[in-house]
């Protein structure tokens, strides 16, 4: 089946990046499709994280082009900020506010009505009992799962997630692959950078490996994604068989 | 409705600067000790002579002003920089305007804040004797607050973007600060003086006209400083 370019989730045509003279990007093509999740692995300073933030309009390339949902990255950034969500590596919280008031800024920050239920995000991330305490005292992890809260408020369809399991322990790593899971059995896309295969086994599709600036290789996931059907559509499905 | 959303958004910003700010404590404290320290420096190097002190007084607090202001715009910064929360403010949707007056506002309040503090001080240190147009010296003090808060958040945001960002801010704001600092200066010493030549008035109106400009030209540039 020939995919058309706007039904792709994410693309990159060429996209090349040099900070001063060092090229870190040197012209990587790659497309995801809506529902697939895609691992991106590669060694330090290979570039994941630069094609991250291109992707998520925090980087322009220097030549290339990048689109999310069909819309460019540089050109129509509006439009590909309401697409996505992007956990960085770095936690990207205020020290001196509350985790709810963290929670606040974000869901103002996007727009949300005054009455948005942060609470339940904040419990769902097992920050329940954190909530009025500021996040300068957070542990790693704990900073870890409010970004994971945070993300949790965009309702994105695609998702930019660079070292998701940094810092987690084995209950934030089930937590953070439920979240991916929903997400892709909602119809949305996700590509993760990643160092170990380990935590991420059996969320994949395939994995994409780049090496010096470019995508060295591509391939399915060792461990194939564990496809999760709805009970309605299961139910429908059964139904058709008999 | 998306303007009503923009203004949440600058309400947002303003209210999580003053709110990290008024938590944290140190940003406040240090930028009215630098802003003391500088007033006190300034009474030493001009000795005791009374009629001397006020005669430099107007010069002596507008320059505490604005290196304490300088202070106090690296850090609205800095909070962004410290966790990487830049790159999630950036991310979110909007015009990039909303970040620019949400830090407006919250570094107006810090500075006025500053401001009266150190004037109230280089009052008592520098001898100075109030004026009958008082209010007008408020007028004057509140407009070249304005010019510093408005030039001093934009090329603070320029600098944010670069490493050398404390020594980069002072390099990049001083220059462009001259006319509101010559204009400020010279209508507050006018206006300490009694303004017997009427020269107050023509000094208002152009600082007045300044801060209107940068204020236009600022807003309009700001998405260009901000985006990399």
């Amino acid at each position: 089946m020939v995919i058309e370019q706007s039904e792709l989730a994410i693309q990159a045509q060429g996209v090349a990046r040099r900070f001063g003279a060092r090229w870190v990007l040197r012209g990587v093509t790659l497309a995801v499709e809506p529902g697939e999740i895609v691992g991106l692995l590669g060694a330090n300073g290979s570039g994941k994280t630069t094609l991250l933030r291109i992707f998520g309009t925090l980087l322009k390339p220097s030549a290339g082009a990048a689109r999310i949902y069909g819309h460019d990255v540089v050109r129509e950034t509006d439009a590909v900020r309401a697409e996505l969500a992007f956990l960085a590596h770095t936690p990207g919280h205020y020290d001196d506010l509350t985790a709810r008031e963290n929670l606040r800024f974000a869901a103002e920050m996007l727009g949300q009505p005054a009455g948005t239920n942060l609470d339940a995000a904040l419990e769902r991330v097992g920050l329940g009992h954190v909530i009025n305490e500021r996040v300068r005292g957070f542990s790693a992890g704990m900073q870890r799962r409010l970004g994971l809260a945070r993300l949790l408020l965009r309702h994105a369809r695609v998702l930019f997630l660079d070292e998701p399991y940094a810092n987690l322990d084995a209950a934030g790593i089930a937590l953070m692959n439920q979240v991916i899971s929903e997400a892709g059995q909602a119809g949305g896309a996700a590509l993760i950078v990643l160092h170990e295969l380990a935590p991420a086994a059996g969320m994949l599709d395939r994995t994409i490996t780049i090496e010096n600036g470019r995508v060295s290789a591509t391939g399915p996931a060792p461990v194939p994604r564990v496809r999760i059907v709805p009970p309605a559509r299961a139910a429908a499905q059964a139904g058709g068989r008999r | 409705m998306a303007f009503h959303d923009d203004l949440r958004r600058v309400r947002a910003i303003a209210w999580k600067d003053l709110t990290t700010e008024r938590r944290s404590k140190a940003g406040f404290n240090s930028v009215v000790a630098l802003g003391v320290t500088i007033l006190v420096l300034f009474g030493f190097a001009l000795g005791p002579d009374a009629q001397a002190l006020r005669d430099a007084a107007a010069g002596a607090l507008w320059l505490a002003v604005l290196f304490a202001g300088v202070l106090a715009f690296n850090r609205s910064y800095q909070v962004e920089l410290e966790s990487g929360a830049l790159d999630q403010l950036l991310q979110y949707p909007g015009p990039r305007w909303v970040i620019y007056v949400g830090k407006l506002i919250a570094n107006s309040l810090f500075v006025g804040l500053m401001l009266v503090i150190v004037v109230a001080v280089g009052i008592a240190l520098f001898q100075v004797r109030i004026p009958s147009a008082w209010p007008a010296l408020i007028a004057v003090f509140a407009l070249g607050a304005v010019g510093l808060v408005v030039l001093g958040t934009f090329y603070a945001a320029m600098a944010s973007r670069s490493r050398a960002r404390e020594v980069l801010l002072p390099l990049l704001l001083f220059p462009m600060l001259v006319p509101v600092l010559l204009a400020a200066i010279s209508a507050s010493k006018a206006l300490l003086g009694g303004d017997l030549m009427h020269e107050a008035g023509a000094w208002v109106k152009l600082l007045a006209a300044y801060d209107l400009i940068f204020m236009v030209a600022t807003l309009w540039a700001f998405e260009y400083v901000i985006e990399v």
